[in-house]
């Protein structure tokens, strides 16, 4: 088999090049050309007058064709269309999809709906829900109004028998079930009655209707007992969702009712319902109007209000001042300020347009507001040990609410109105707090100053005034008060924070009013407030219970300032950092201020103080990770850290960014992500020193890219990604190269070779396992390429490299049954015949390839022809090995093609022996008809067109040899 | 050994009746004798109520002592080898609504420790001020009974405020009459330590099933009366009772 004899074609490839390029045409500024710029500018949307403006307002820069993708929609650019319908309609739509049910929907389209600026109560919930919490225990008894019938009438002797048990059926749910649950935490408390929520759905669905009613009484029951007081609101919330599922099913019932033939028309009157749906709809009502106790029987009326709509047209408006009224009759001033929100709530969401209810209930309040002095409530709270402060709270969300769906829409008189009756009240703080928070930002920031002068007023020992002043920081960071008083508002707002004792209480005020200070004022102001909030919350490191709020301090400044060389050098800052202490805390932080940092840092920064501040940033964030750290924890953390590597630039002081990186690398040297982008970085900077140098280094320039170089080398062996290494040895390597640094760059190369054997057979990708074998060969393939340029080292022998590459690939231990070995071999021939050339295809700038070291010497030639037949040997008796395994005809087919590919490509044909060993790799390649015949016809007619080249006629004969296989 | 015999009456203070007072019956024939086809077989029919002799016709009413109950008797006689075939069925009567307007008067009440009877010793009463009015007592039994209580003042907290529906029944009878309440509602209208000086609404749907018009006849009466019961923290029960007039119109 020695007998093959390797000559490689020579080549000109200018010649070549100059053959395949296409010939140029010049295109006229007003042709059309598919890769010519389009401008779509974008649709302006004028409201209210859309339907004319949707056709374009579009244009593409080039007059004639119009751009393919507008043409087609008629000029309109289909995302600017969508952006301007949003606007308009896509509220419209979570909103909808928000309350899911069809009963809800169709009230949406009512004219009367509210408008989608109402902050509707499910927003509100979560947030009571966390905030009213106890760590009490809860009962839940649903036996209670019997026992206390029972005890309520003893005149009445003359009751029958009968008539008892009766009344007595209906106050227990099932007979002789005693349901008493005791020593429940709130978590049990809360599936207790999610739980009932449950079985009212099964009750209603199983049609036991009765059952259904008594479940939604006993609950409502529930909100008469102020045990645990502190969980009052919560408790109110939970229960009132039972209420509203209760509404709206009898409200589907009935209206389904009357949906035979066809559904009702949303704005059906009373006359589209018919008899027996009033009927049923009217027994609801005698049923509910007969609950014996108070507050179950308001409860559950108003949870059916709307079904008023099915028995006449002033239903609704009769009913709500008649419940209103009812409500007077509860003693417990906290039960009645929540039941007066269900009814504001439910009276909202039926008939938002009555707002007289509204107001009378507001009116009511304020008339039974020394209720909450009086001494039953005071004994309550002694027994249950609840302070005054503590106990107004509880309020706020019932008076909130009722205050927001009278504020919403309402005209400023109205307002101004409210706001004088509060001033007249004697301990109005908890109302002017309520006022602060469900009137429109706008009209409390413009009178802002009153506020301040009210709060100034109120009574110290009810509701505590930081709860105010919070109150009117919430408005303040969203509408602004008039210019001129605004530093007023500050300094007076913050004499009254900084004296708040309770670092707890502070901190949650002074949260609320870094926001405004942002907002309106300089650092200077902003350190100002820093200062003090680290003041307060240092000692007994009280910043330890209030990480919550700290961070939210950080996400306000992060949002108004961008300029980090500000942020920085506000002395504070750094500082407050220092407060968060606990590991996953602080992480939290830098994470938030590196990640605010990339989206916003545009420029290339050197800024001493940026760069020291976020050194020490990421420096945390990096010292957080530990064994136990999750990968994609560490991943998002190293691209953090490379977002902020990639952003220091020291410009042309390339040294100090050496010096920068190797600072780096000492620092985040747990994160690999990070330190390939440091070896990227260096990398870079070497050949932007070459840039700049024009080409051709100096003394200086030339030591310190060899520092770059010496940077890469002794940084890479500390990856553990393997491949990760190799690439990053070829392409320091290629910029060593590149750099005229030979002896760098060939350290480079052998150093790759010398890690090839470690490359394991399978490795880890995106969690799978999967074999390296491609990638391996793609290395090896630019590998070769590369090592066309590098010239030999004078010391060792003629292709050091290529050999010690060749004797890597031999022993290393492939995957058994694989060709990959082989398929190297095959790729290395078109190098070797490369570099047999006269003049190479590519050569590096001011560095001698071995084109010129040798110059065509023959011995250079003969050696590579040697080796080049080693390697045809080599593959040929593989092929042979394949043959006998009559397993593989398609891997021997496949594997002859090309190495018949690359006899065509690179081999002198006009050598007899070549050209014969070419047909018979044609032949074996053709034998177990496994190559397609579309390639082998094209191969064909490409041998024929080079055959016409000059130099190339032998061609022709050997193209006549070569038989196309008739498919059978 | 001695036997001995009782009789124990249930209730011995009860007035029983020989037996129900019949105020109508008239027999009206359907069908004529004659096959009915086979399946289901419709035969309709209407008669008018007459009143047998001067009596009168009351509503419906289902109380404890008095009942006042329409039924009808369908009797299908058959040959000698069938049995004869009888269902019973009732059916329920309303008077005319009546034309006469109802003049809506209100009463007034004020309840003080002064105004108060039945009570053993005044002096360990708490004070309190309450007052208050019905809108009328004369009502439309379709028609809420409304009003307003206030708590003007009171010593001990007031628990709870309820209107307590009763009706009386009275049945005439040689030795005089057996009267008897029975209290058919009971709604709460406050709970709690209510604020001082704040109107409470009164108002109560009249149940359907348990109220009718007030009746009155030689024989028997069905009345209605409201109390308004104030119970205070320490378990006084304070009463007041509305006699009502209920009409349909």
């Amino acid at each position: 088999m020695a007998a093959v004899q390797w000559r490689s074609r020579g080549r000109n490839y200018d010649a070549e090049l100059q053959r395949c390029r296409p010939e140029a045409a010049l295109v006229e500024f007003g042709d059309y050309h598919p890769l010519k710029p389009i401008m779509v500018t974008d649709t302006k949307t004028r409201r209210g007058a859309r339907k004319g403006s949707t056709s374009s307002s579009s244009s593409s820069s080039s007059s004639a064709p119009a751009d393919p993708l507008s043409s087609m929609l008629d000029g309109t650019d289909p995302l600017s269309m969508f952006a301007a319908a949003s606007a308009t309609e896509a509220p419209a739509m979570t909103h909808s999809s928000s309350t899911g049910d069809l009963g809800r929907k169709r009230r949406e389209k009512e004219e009367e709906a509210v408008g989608l600026d109402f902050e509707h109560w499910s927003s509100k919930r979560g947030e009571i829900l966390a905030r009213f919490t106890t760590t009490e225990k809860l009962s839940i008894n649903l036996f209670m109004g019997s026992d206390r019938g029972k005890a309520l009438s003893p005149g009445s002797s003359a009751v029958s028998e009968k008539v008892r048990t009766r009344l007595e059926e209906l106050d227990d749910l099932e007979e002789g079930s005693q349901r008493e649950l005791l020593n429940l935490s709130q978590q049990d408390y809360a599936n207790r009655i999610e739980e009932l929520n449950q079985s009212l759905k099964e009750a209603w669905a199983s049609d036991q209707k009765v059952k259904a009613l008594k479940i939604v009484i006993q609950c409502s029951k529930l909100l008469s007992d102020t045990s645990v007081i502190q969980f009052y609101p919560s408790k109110f919330v939970l229960i009132t969702d039972i209420l509203d599922t209760f509404g709206r099913l009898v409200y589907d019932r009935i209206w389904t009712m009357c949906s035979d033939p066809r559904p009702l028309p949303d704005g059906f009157t009373v006359e589209d319902v018919n008899d027996t749906a009033k009927e049923t709809c009217l027994n609801w009502f005698f049923k509910i109007a007969s609950i014996r106790e108070l507050l179950p029987r308001l409860y559950v009326e108003a949870a059916i209000l709307k079904c008023n709509r099915f028995l006449n047209k002033s239903g609704i408006q009769e009913t709500l001042p008649r419940l209103t009224a009812m409500i007077r009759g509860i003693g417990d001033p906290l039960v009645a300020a929540y039941t007066r929100a269900y009814l504001c709530r439910v009276g909202m969401e039926v008939a938002p347009h009555l707002k007289d209810s509204l107001n009378r209930n507001f009116f009511d309040l304020l008339g039974t507001f020394r209720q909450i002095s009086a001494e039953s409530v005071q004994n309550q709270l002694v027994l249950q040990r609840v302070e005054v402060p503590e106990y107004l709270t509880l309020y706020s969300p019932a008076i909130n609410w009722i205050l927001q769906c009278i504020a919403y829409r309402a005209p400023e008189p109205l307002l101004t109105e409210m706001m004088e009756r509060c001033k007249t009240l004697g301990n109005n703080a908890l109302l002017l707090n309520s006022v602060m928070r469900a009137f429109r930002p706008e009209f409390v920031a413009a009178r802002a100053t009153d506020f301040i002068s009210m709060i100034k007023e109120c009574d110290e020992s009810g509701f505590p005034k930081h709860l105010l002043f919070g109150s009117l920081g919430r408005s303040l960071a969203c509408a602004d008060p008039p210019e001129s008083e605004r530093l007023t508002i500050l300094n007076e707002a913050w004499k009254v924070i900084t004296k708040v004792r309770s670092p707890q209480d502070y901190v949650n005020c002074a949260e609320i009013w870094v926001e405004f200070t942002c907002r309106h004022f300089t650092k200077r102001e902003v350190n100002t407030v820093l200062a003090d909030i680290i003041k307060h919350m240092t000692p007994d490191r009280a910043f330890e219970d209030a990480y919550p709020q700290l961070q939210s301090v950080i996400r306000k400044i992060l949002t108004y300032l961008h300029d980090f060389s500000v942020l920085f050098s506000m002395e504070r800052f750094l500082p407050f950092l220092d407060m968060f202490q606990k590991d996953s805390v602080r992480v939290e932080v830098c994470k938030s201020i590196m990640e605010v940092f990339i989206r916003h840092q545009v420029e290339l920064t050197r800024d001493p103080v940026i760069l020291n501040a976020m050194l020490h940033i990421c420096k945390t964030m990096h010292d957080s990770v530990n064994a136990l750290t999750l990968e994609d924890e560490k991943r998002s953390l190293a691209l953090l850290i490379i977002g902020f590597i990639r952003m220091v630039s020291f410009g042309r002081d390339f040294e100090q960014q050496l010096s920068f990186c190797v600072e780096a690398r000492a620092t985040f040297c747990n994160l690999e992500p990070v330190l390939v982008q440091l070896i990227h970085t260096v990398n870079q900077l070497a050949m932007e020193t070459l840039r700049v140098m024009r080409g051709s280094h100096s003394r200086k320039t030339a030591a310190f890219v060899r520092a770059c170089a010496a940077y890469s080398f002794i940084t890479i062996p500390s990856l553990s990604s393997i491949f990760s290494r190799l690439s990053l040895y070829l392409l320091s390597g290629q910029v060593a190269l590149a750099n005229q640094c030979l002896s760098q760059s060939d350290a480079f190369l052998q150093a790759a070779v010398s890690v090839l054997p470690e490359v394991p057979r399978s490795i880890s990708v995106e969690g799978k396992l999967r074999s390296s074998e491609s990638f391996l060969l793609d290395f090896i393939n630019n590998f070769l390429a590369t090592l066309l340029v590098v010239p030999d080292h004078p010391e060792h022998g003629v292709l050091y490299l290529v050999r010690g590459l060749l004797n890597m690939v031999q022993d290393y231990t492939w995957e058994d049954n694989s060709d990959a070995k082989v398929r190297v071999y095959v790729s290395a021939l078109p190098v070797l015949a490369a570099m047999s050339q006269e003049t190479y295809l590519y050569s590096i700038p001011k560095v001698d390839s071995n084109e010129t070291l040798y110059g065509g010497d023959p011995k250079f030639l003969s050696e590579i022809n040697k080796l080049c037949e080693t390697l045809i040997g080599q593959i040929l008796d593989h092929l042979k090995a394949l043959g006998r395994d009559e397993q593989n005809p398609r891997r021997q087919g496949a594997l002859a093609f090309s190495l018949f590919g690359v006899l065509l490509a690179h081999g002198d044909l006009r050598n007899n022996k070549l050209s014969q060993l070419a047909v018979n790799l044609w032949n074996l390649s053709h034998k177990h008809g496994f190559c397609e015949t579309r390639i082998s016809v094209r191969t064909l007619e490409f041998i024929k067109h080079q055959a016409q080249q000059p130099d190339m006629a032998h061609l022709s004969d050997t193209v006549q040899r070569l038989a196309l296989q008739s498919r059978t | 050994m001695s036997v001995t015999l009782d009789i124990r009456l249930k209730r011995a203070n009860k007035v029983y009746h020989e037996g129900p007072i019949q105020l109508i019956s008239s027999n009206i024939e359907v069908a004529k004798a004659g096959k009915i086809p086979g399946g289901k077989t419709e035969i309709p029919f209407e008669f008018p109520l007459q009143t047998k002799g001067n009596k009168v016709l009351y509503e419906t009413y289902h109380g404890v002592f008095v009942n006042i109950q329409y039924t009808l008797r369908c009797d299908m006689k058959r040959s000698l080898l069938a049995k004869d075939l009888s269902r019973n069925c009732e059916f329920i009567v309303h008077c005319q609504p009546q034309k006469a307007k109802v003049v809506p008067t209100a009463v007034n009440f004020t309840i003080t420790p002064d105004t108060l009877q039945n009570i053993r010793d005044r002096n360990v009463l708490p004070k309190f001020l309450i007052r208050g009015h019905l809108d009328a007592t004369n009502c439309v039994i379709s028609q809420p009974l409304t009003g307003e209580v206030v708590v003007e003042n009171s010593d001990v907290p007031v628990k709870s405020i309820e209107l307590q529906l009763v009706r009386v029944e009275t049945c005439g009878c040689a030795e005089g009459y057996a009267r008897d309440a029975t209290e058919i509602q009971n709604i709460q209208i406050a709970e709690g330590d209510v604020c001082h000086g704040l109107s409470i609404p009164i108002y109560m749907v009249f149940p359907r099933l348990f109220t009718c018009p007030t009746l009155e006849t030689t024989n028997f009466k069905v009345e209605f009366e409201v109390n308004v019961v104030i119970v205070l923290h320490d378990d006084h029960l304070i009463t007041e009772n509305f006699p009502l007039k209920l009409c349909r119109v």
